[in-house]
């Protein structure tokens, strides 16, 4: 579904991924895990289409798509999801106005007409349940007073209103409670499917106790340094970054 | 920002200045117009034309030569050649039958008009309950729904057929709330106003359907003076609405408005403007200059709501404002006002406190694009007798690219202290992060903008009524087309 090759990437002079690759396949969860400032984000943000960050190298296909060349809104059509790490406030606009619009838009890139507004909510009511969100959400106007957990939650409710082919999720467990924690990764784990893949960020291993990937990544300095399975999660958790990250240092010293 | 990024912003607001203007034809109709200038003659003739009677040319005169000692105000944050009033036709009207027995004796190019502005006048009287004046250049030309509203007793017709048919209402009325000495525009309208539309609700009576005059200026080189006066007797009520809309002409015209409101002890009226003048091209040549006075007075317990939606005008000079007399009377204002391209605008409101516990809000909305220049000037006035009035004041400014201006000028005067003054103020771009998160859930940069605008006008746009607020959203996505910030 997705493959990074040799991922060179950075903003203004300031090279930040220095030769990322990785393949994700439909139906696997991947986590990609790092320090603070290892390019984790910026590896999310270029894969959305963030024009704030300059591809210097490398490539990024995505079912076949050169995913480089296609505009941020385009990517979202092909079925990309970025769960932001700082979601954004968009006052006056409610949260079912600004979902019906994302799903309007998608589909007209589609050549589809827009769904029944009867439908659409009943979708709504449905994914509202499977998140535990409580009735009077969808007139909330969109991220306007919400908590940092309420901002998450709203990231992944629209994940499953959109049913992207790939999500990924930034740094969706901080500012999560372990309650909310619980229900975000529940509701993850019931959209998994066959045919969507999802790539979790993340500083810490808790989120991984609940989806658990089948690949953990440990991105360092703008590179992949280590790869392995569930269990490597667990061994970073016990061992801190500094057991990959030292001997990491010594090879580029 | 890296430069591809900014080339395509560029790009983008080039775009927004190349937007056309969609009401910008012109019909060709014969009209009746005079020589151009002003002078005491020109005042008699439009009398004498519209077969006045005696005390309407005498209250002309008298603002005539009240406008001849005044000079044009000067102290706006706008800049513009003053017009050359002498320069100006000061009545146009279209030739028609002398009475139109029904609305299919109109002028058949003055219906294809009327088509054109989507006011499909026999669509109006089916579906919408909206009962339409018309005027034309100067004249009103078809008012609909009158029997209907009749049977309740409501007046609603031309300026010009109330002073024939209900000359005590006008005398008694006009120039009380924006007397003829008001302002050098306030004494020009009175002096040469050729039209406009009155409206009389009688006591306890809540009219039944949305009254809406739809102004157009056609004619070449002339110059818009409309008058409004609307009376809402003890306990009634009415939502009335005005569209304003203009040929494309490289000249700059001339409009000039008055509108008096008037809500008696218990009334509420509720006053909403979609105002779409052509604001001239991108360079700014052309376009109407809008110098309007627009003021209520409420008695007791009575309630005057202004909405407005500014998107059109090269120049506009305009506070609908709000005396509140009675106790306990309320004043609101509820405005966005879009600059684009070289467009100015010095608008705002006044709230005069006179009565007890009145109370007053103030939401304005500026959007400033291109290079233009967008201004809020308010005041709040709370007398000395207001005891325990209340005023809330929200002035927010949008501004996309970085050519635009937007300022505010809020002035509060409070000579009472037992009454309470709030005012907040905020200046924000719509931010690149808000654009690139809708990207990502695959709303295009176009439709992000104009859903970022409807967010933050949304507290205006509520207050419309349900059929205009669409229109209105339409008019904002139209004018704001492709500006990024």
């Amino acid at each position: 579904m997705l493959q990074i090759k040799d991922l060179k990437a950075g903003i203004e002079d300031n090279q930040i991924l220095k030769g990322i690759n990785l393949e994700v396949k439909a139906g696997e969860i991947h986590a990609i895990m790092g320090p603070n400032g290892s390019g984790k984000s910026t590896l999310s943000a270029i894969i959305a289409g963030n024009e704030d960050y300059e591809v210097e190298g490398g490539n990024i296909t995505f079912n076949g798509k050169d995913l480089l060349e296609l505009d941020p809104e385009e990517r979202a059509h092909n079925g990309v999801f970025l769960s932001f790490q700082y979601p954004v406030e968009i006052p006056g606009i409610s949260v079912s106005n600004f979902i019906k619009t994302s799903i309007t838009e998608k589909r007209k890139a589609q050549g589809l007409e827009p769904i029944p507004t009867k439908d659409l909510l009943k979708m709504m009511r449905e994914k509202m349940e499977l998140l535990s969100i409580k009735q009077g959400y969808l007139s909330r106007n969109m991220n306007e007073g919400f908590s940092g957990g309420e901002k998450k939650r709203n990231e992944i409710f629209q994940m499953a209103m959109l049913e992207p082919k790939l999500a990924i999720l930034d740094e969706t467990d901080s500012g999560l409670d372990i309650d909310a924690l619980r229900i975000v990764a529940n509701g993850v784990n019931k959209l998994r499917s066959a045919d969507n893949a999802t790539v979790i960020i993340t500083h810490y291993q808790r989120l991984l106790d609940y989806i658990v990937p089948d690949f953990v990544h440990v991105l360092y300095n703008g590179r992949i340094v280590k790869s392995g399975g569930a269990e490597l999660a667990h061994e970073l958790e016990e061992k801190g970054y500094d057991w990959v990250t030292k001997e990491e240092d010594k090879k580029w010293a | 920002m890296s430069e591809q990024k900014k080339q395509s912003e560029d790009e983008l607001l080039e775009k927004v200045t190349s937007t056309e203007y969609k009401y910008g034809f012109t019909t060709d109709i014969e009209s009746d117009t005079i020589p151009k200038g002003l002078s005491e003659d020109v005042v008699r003739i439009i009398s004498a034309k519209k077969n006045e009677p005696e005390w309407m040319l005498e209250y002309r005169l008298k603002a005539y030569k009240s406008w001849l000692e005044m000079e044009e105000p000067n102290w706006a944050n706008i800049n513009y050649t003053k017009p050359n009033y002498q320069d100006v036709i000061y009545y146009s009207a279209p030739k028609q039958k002398p009475v139109l027995d029904s609305l299919d004796d109109l002028d058949p190019e003055m219906k294809k008009t009327f088509d054109k502005l989507g006011i499909s006048i026999d669509e109006q009287k089916k579906l919408a309950n909206v009962a339409v004046d018309i005027v034309m250049d100067s004249v009103s030309v078809a008012t609909s729904f009158k029997d209907t509203l009749a049977e309740k007793g409501i007046i609603f017709c031309s300026i010009s057929d109330a002073i024939k048919d209900h000359p005590e209402l006008v005398k008694k009325y006009l120039g009380t709330v924006v007397p003829a000495r008001d302002n050098f525009f306030s004494a020009l309208n009175a002096a040469v106003f050729s039209d406009g539309s009155f409206c009389y609700i009688p006591k306890g009576i809540k009219c039944p359907m949305e009254l809406s005059t739809y102004f157009r200026i056609n004619e070449a080189g002339t110059g818009q003076f409309e008058r409004t006066l609307l009376i809402a007797d003890e306990g009634s009520q009415v939502s009335y609405l005005e569209g304003c809309t203009a040929p494309m002409r490289d000249e700059n015209q001339l409009h000039a408005a008055v509108v008096e409101l008037i809500a008696m002890d218990d009334a509420d009226i509720k006053y909403s403007t979609v105002q779409n003048w052509y604001p001239g091209n991108a360079e700014g040549v052309g376009g109407v200059f809008n110098f309007v006075t627009k003021r209520g007075i409420c008695h007791k317990n009575a309630k005057i709501s202004w909405t407005q939606v500014e998107t059109g005008s090269a120049v506009t000079w305009k506070y609908p404002s709000c005396i509140l007399k009675g106790d306990n009377s309320i004043g609101e204002f509820f405005s966005v006002a879009v600059t684009n391209n070289r467009q100015q605008a010095d608008t705002g409101t006044k709230m005069i406190h006179l009565g007890k516990n009145t109370k007053s809000t103030i939401i304005a909305k500026g959007i400033s694009a291109g290079k233009s220049d967008g201004n809020y000037r308010g005041l709040v006035k709370i007398s000395k007798g207001a005891t325990n009035s209340r005023n809330f004041s929200q002035c927010d400014s949008l501004l996309m690219g970085d050519k635009c201006g937007s300022h505010t000028f809020p002035y509060i005067e409070v000579k009472n202290n037992s009454s309470k003054v709030e005012h907040e103020a905020t200046t924000s771009k719509i931010g690149e992060d808000q654009i690139f998160y809708c990207n990502q859930r695959g709303i295009g940069t176009e439709a992000a903008i104009a859903l970022i605008v409807n967010g933050y006008c949304k507290d205006v746009l509520n207050q419309l009524p349900m059929e205009f607020a669409v229109e209105a959203q339409k008019l904002l996505e139209i004018s704001l087309e492709g500006s990024v910030g």
